[in-house]
């Protein structure tokens, strides 16, 4: 698989579009294989071989083309399709989308290479996903847990803070006291927000727990297309080799797919929905799939795409394709944003769709599910009935459901709202899940073992919080 | 297969997934050739000037002009033998265990099962034998006895047949007139395997989900699409029918799905006892595994593949179920496919015979009666994942003409925690009349009126519903009050069904007509309480809770069970007069 038949190298280009070229005379050409363009000036370009006809190559300029001329530009291709170095040597480097530093340092060199595309897991291979991944983030670990070897994207829209909460999860998160590592692959990200994110994440950093590929909004498009690539193969081989629980944080994958539906563009391809090309499902799965577990094999990756609904449109062709991949999202909602909560999440519209095999007994607390789904249930009463004095008035509602009408303020204040920087443990987390149901009439408890909310909430009695009212 | 019918060519242009290859003579469209010196398979869409255009099946990187390219004289066919129950393969059919835990691009090699199978003839030499006739069985005495019949279009005399033993799954077994039968025998995927006639006897198939038993019926040898957003349930309840229908043989197709929804599919199977057998569910299904990051191409054929496992299946008299989830990815990459050999483009990019592919694919759906004189059945039920949710799409409006029962998933009801979230108002069974009559002479006559009645309670129900929010449920007359009530236990009591509660995983004939019975007896005591005076919000606060709890409370039979717990409602009821 790793043959390499040494580079070919042709002069001159038979014709440049936008970011492709065309390299005439060319022999033992593959498709999909990695080039290396020198332009006059010296400078060089990585590409790609987007289609080989007979003795024409057209290949696709990742540093875009401009500066490059017909005459000057020298084309070296690869022998194999694209390869990064992968190794523990990634930990703790800040590069740029295509692997390069940006901290100073040396070049990432390690002696094994993996071609950046990846290969699909084999389906009876895979070990369904078990274990939480602990956030430290209340919301997420209490009502969508984070289970290892999953994918749980996190849908916003543009002016919430779903950096800073990814940035804050990919801080704090944790697989107990196994081995743990963060790729962040920031993608079309102001340089404002990049630095934001290297600043938050410098400790983890520091700890050799990081490693963070950052393509800012002015850097190429099709670069773009490259960096979760490259941090999805840096994130296996930590994982699979290396027996590390990997968080791959990608973000904000909506500027992914513009620059994939750009790219498409300028190779005239027929456009899909929304002007996306119509494999941009296919595009978004081969990244969305490479997490999981691998019988026989240590280690996990687990994803964390964020991306933003443009204009809030859930069903824009991006979550869309994205929650069709997916299992599950964490909504983030204006609304909540508005009440002045953090993190913003609408917990009714978010679902971790592994997570009643991630939580509960023997993975988190044996209490958790159904308190989780308690808690939901209350909440959604409580929607429906503000929803109802809104309509009607406070004063048509039963006795039971005014007090439903404070319940959900009261999960938002005691539960949702935490410091930009504050981790809870599991325990503080539930405990506060308690507070909020117990609020409610204990007949309303109805998804709770009646001796577990004895044992939880008369116990919070008596330590003083959580009085019934 | 044949190498003698081999002729090689040479590549002359990759663009991704698209080879075009010159100098290969006597190729057929559809033909599958081997690309490189991986041997990647490859598909011939298209023949012109001497060019062959190809459609890989496997990622094409660093294949290049002047690699080699050879035929292999046969459209994509699949090995159908002993080995395929039990078992998880890809989209070609090839089996998955035991390959590594990085699929690698891979030729389609040779194709049989590796291993043993202990065959015993049921035919004398000398007999004459026609098509479908059985020559013997694999594994008689097992809880899966595998016949093996004569090929279609082969018949003649039995010259030979091997004695009692174990061979491999490719070892011929018999020679009828000229034509030596194997154990395993190839198939073209595309093309439908032949069948006597088709028959018309309906029955239903009990999914063990009540929503459609009781409600949406779908009968042996139909076709049902369901259709919903992402999130909505499709997967659980495919996966939930696949456990608990009571189909002889699973095919479940994960066309462009996700890997560890596989992996849980497979593993959940493994674990899980059938009924019937005695032995794991898992060795009465076949598994078809095109994750969404496999190649697309594979991914088209997947369902072929399924279909023509489940013929395979069904031609020797069982009763198969076919599961595709999900069949817009299938459709995807067809419209992939035209858009990459320049396909003039019809509605929203697909190709124009869309609705042909789709008709032909659920038409290969039926009872029939076997070449070999038995009945044997192949239900489809295929998953539809709308774009933004929005059925009137093309394959979701196109599907619905096709398909006899539409299982339409809702995603207020999902987003409402309503699983499974059937719409009742989205959905249709065309087979429900039909079944009706069934059921009529198989112990349950009241099954067409209860359908009934239940129809329009939920109907009647959703009306009032919205009516009440606009002028407040107060002000409606008892009756009415008692029909929203009726809606409200109708949801909770039979409608909702908790795939992961181990009680109500599945729901036999007996307990969902007990359940529904109690509603309705519910109901009419209620409507009785109201008539002589008893105010509807007396009769709106009684604690129905064991009625609510009765499909977890009660095993999956019990419908005694459900009973007394109906008693102990309408005593409650009785203590408000
Ligand atoms: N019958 C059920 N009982 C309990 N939970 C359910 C049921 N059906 C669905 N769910 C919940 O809904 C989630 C999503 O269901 P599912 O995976 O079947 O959706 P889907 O329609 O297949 O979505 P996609 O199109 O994204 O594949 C499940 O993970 C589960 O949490
Ligand atoms: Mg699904």
């Amino acid at each position: 698989m790793n043959t390499t038949w040494g580079e070919i190298e042709h002069a001159g280009l038979h014709e440049i579009r936008g970011p492709l070229v065309l390299v005439r005379g060319v022999q033992g050409v593959g498709w999909d294989e990695s080039v290396r363009l020198r332009s006059t000036s010296g400078d060089t370009r990585a590409g790609t071989v987007l289609e080989v006809d007979r003795d024409l190559a057209v290949v696709q300029v990742l540093e875009g083309t401009q500066g490059l001329d017909l005459e000057g530009t020298t084309v070296g291709f690869a022998g194999e399709v694209l390869h990064v170095p992968v190794g523990d040597a990634w930990l703790g480097r800040v590069c740029n989308g295509r692997g390069e530093p940006l901290d100073g340092g040396p070049p990432v060199l390690a002696g094994t290479r993996a071609a950046v595309g990846g290969q699909p897991i084999n389906p009876t291979l895979r070990e369904p996903p078990r274990d939480p991944v602990m956030t430290g983030v209340s919301v997420v670990d209490a009502l969508t847990t984070l289970v290892r070897g999953q994918k749980l994207p996190v849908f916003s829209v543009a002016g919430l803070p779903h950096l800073q909460l990814a940035t804050q999860i990919a801080a704090q998160a944790s697989a107990g006291d196994e081995p743990f590592a963060v790729v962040f692959a920031a993608m079309g990200l102001t340089h404002a927000d990049g630095a934001a994110v290297i600043d938050a994440l410098e400790e983890r950093s520091a700890r050799g727990e990081l490693v963070l590929l950052l393509n800012t909004a002015d850097d190429p498009v099709i670069e773009r297309l490259l960096t979760p690539r490259i941090a999805l193969t840096v994130a296996e081989h930590l994982a699979y080799a290396g027996g590390r629980h990997v968080l791959v944080v990608m973000a904000d994958m909506t500027s992914y797919a513009e620059a994939l539906r750009e790219v498409s563009a300028v190779r005239g391809e027929i456009p899909g929905r929304r002007a996306y090309p119509g494999y941009l499902y296919s595009d978004l799965a081969s990244l969305y799939e490479r997490c999981g577990r691998i019988r026989g094999l240590p280690g996990s990756v687990t994803l964390l795409p964020v991306l933003t609904m443009p204009a809030g449109d859930i069903t824009h062709p991006v979550p869309d394709l994205t929650g069709y991949i997916t299992e599950g999202q964490v909504v983030l909602s204006p609304e909540v944003h508005a009440r002045g909560i953090y993190p913003p999440v609408d917990p009714l519209a978010s679902l971790s769709r592994l997570m009643r095999h991630g939580a509960g007994a023997g993975r988190t607390r044996p209490d958790h599910l159904d308190l989780a789904a308690q808690l939901l249930a209350a909440l959604s009463r409580s929607r429906q009935v503000r929803e109802l004095a809104e309509l009607l008035g406070a004063a048509a509602l039963s006795e039971t459901d005014q007090q439903y009408l404070d319940f959900e303020g009261a999960v938002e204040e005691g539960l949702l709202d935490q410091g930009t920087t504050e981790s809870r443990s599991l325990d503080d987390t539930l405990d506060r899940a308690w507070q909020a149901v117990g609020r409610l009439p204990r007949r309303e408890l109805s998804a709770l073992d009646p001796l577990m909310v004895a044992a939880h909430l008369d116990v919070a009695a008596d330590r003083g919080v959580g009085e019934e009212p | 297969m044949s190498a003698a019918t081999a002729t090689t060519g040479t590549i002359a242009r990759v663009s991704g997934p698209l080879v075009e290859v010159e100098g290969l003579a006597g190729v057929a469209m559809f033909d599958v050739v081997d690309l490189g010196p991986r041997e990647l398979p490859g598909e011939v869409v298209s023949i012109r000037d001497g060019v062959l255009t190809v459609q890989a099946y496997e990622y094409t990187g660093g294949l290049r002009p002047g690699h080699p390219a050879r035929a292999r004289g046969e459209p994509l066919s699949v090995p159908l033998g002993p080995g395929l129950l039990g078992h998880v393969f890809d989209g070609l059919l090839r089996p998955l265990s035991g390959m590594p835990a990085f699929l690698p691009p891979r030729p389609v090699g040779g194709g049989t099962t590796p291993g043993e199978w202990h065959f015993e003839a049921a035919a004398d030499p000398g007999a004459r034998l026609a098509e479908g006739d059985r020559l013997g069985t694999v594994d008689p005495h097992g809880a899966m006895p595998l016949p093996i019949l004569v090929p279609p279009h082969v018949s003649g005399e039995l010259t030979w047949v091997a004695g009692s033993g174990t061979y491999a799954a490719d070892a011929v077994v018999a020679r009828v007139g000229d034509t030596d039968v194997a154990l395993t025998q190839r198939w073209p995927v595309r093309l439908p395997r032949p069948y006597r006639s088709r028959g018309y006897d309906a029955r239903p198939l009990h999914t063990g989900q009540r929503v459609v038993d009781l409600l949406f019926p779908v009968a042996r040898g139909s076709a049902v699409g369901v259709p919903g957003g992402f999130g909505t349930g499709k997967t659980v309840l495919l996966q939930q029918i696949a456990k608990w229908c009571d189909a002889d043989v699973i095919v479940y197709v994960g066309c462009g799905e996700r890997g560890n929804e596989m992996a849980e599919v497979v593993s959940e199977l493994s674990e899980l006892r059938d009924p019937r057998t005695g032995g794991p569910l898992a060795e009465r299904t076949v598994v078809i595994a095109n994750t969404s990051n496999m190649p697309m191409m594979a991914r088209e054929s997947s369902v072929y593949t399924g279909m023509t496992v489940a013929e395979y299946f069904r031609d020797q008299g069982r009763h198969v179920v076919l599961i595709a989830d999900s069949t817009s990815r299938w459709a995807e990459a067809l419209r992939e496919l035209a858009s990459r050999t320049g396909t003039m483009p019809a509605e929203e990019g697909y190709p124009a015979d869309l609705a042909s592919s789709l008709a032909a694919f659920y038409e290969r759906a039926g009872e029939v009666t076997t070449l070999g004189g038995t009945v044997g059945s192949v239900t489809v039920i295929g998953a539809v994942s709308p774009p933004g949710g929005d059925l009137t799409e093309p394959v979701t409006s196109q599907t619905e003409r096709f398909v006899r029962c539409l299982w339409s998933l809702d995603h207020d009801l999902a987003y409402a925690r309503h699983y499974p979230a059937l719409s009742w108002t989205g959905s249709f069974s065309r087979d429900a009349d039909m079944l009706g009559g069934w059921f009529i002479h198989h112990g349950d006559p009241e099954w067409a009126r209860r359908r009934a009645r239940m129809s329009g309670l939920l109907a009647e129900a959703d009306r009032l519903t919205s009516l009440a929010e606009l002028v407040g449920a107060g002000t409606l007359p008892g009756h009415e009050r008692v029909v929203m009530l009726a809606g409200r236990l109708l949801r909770l009591v039979v409608l909702q069904q908790n795939a992961l509660s181990p009680n109500d995983v599945t729901c036999g004939p007996a307990k969902g007509a007990a359940l529904g019975d109690a509603v309705l007896a519910v109901v009419d005591q209620c409507e009785r309480l109201v008539e002589s005076g008893v105010p509807a919000t007396a009769v709106e606060e009684v604690d129905f809770g064991p009625l609510v709890r009765a499909r977890s409370d009660t095993g999956a039979d019990d419908a005694e069970g459900v009973n007394a717990l109906l008693d102990e409602v309408l005593k409650r009821l009785a203590q408000l007069t």
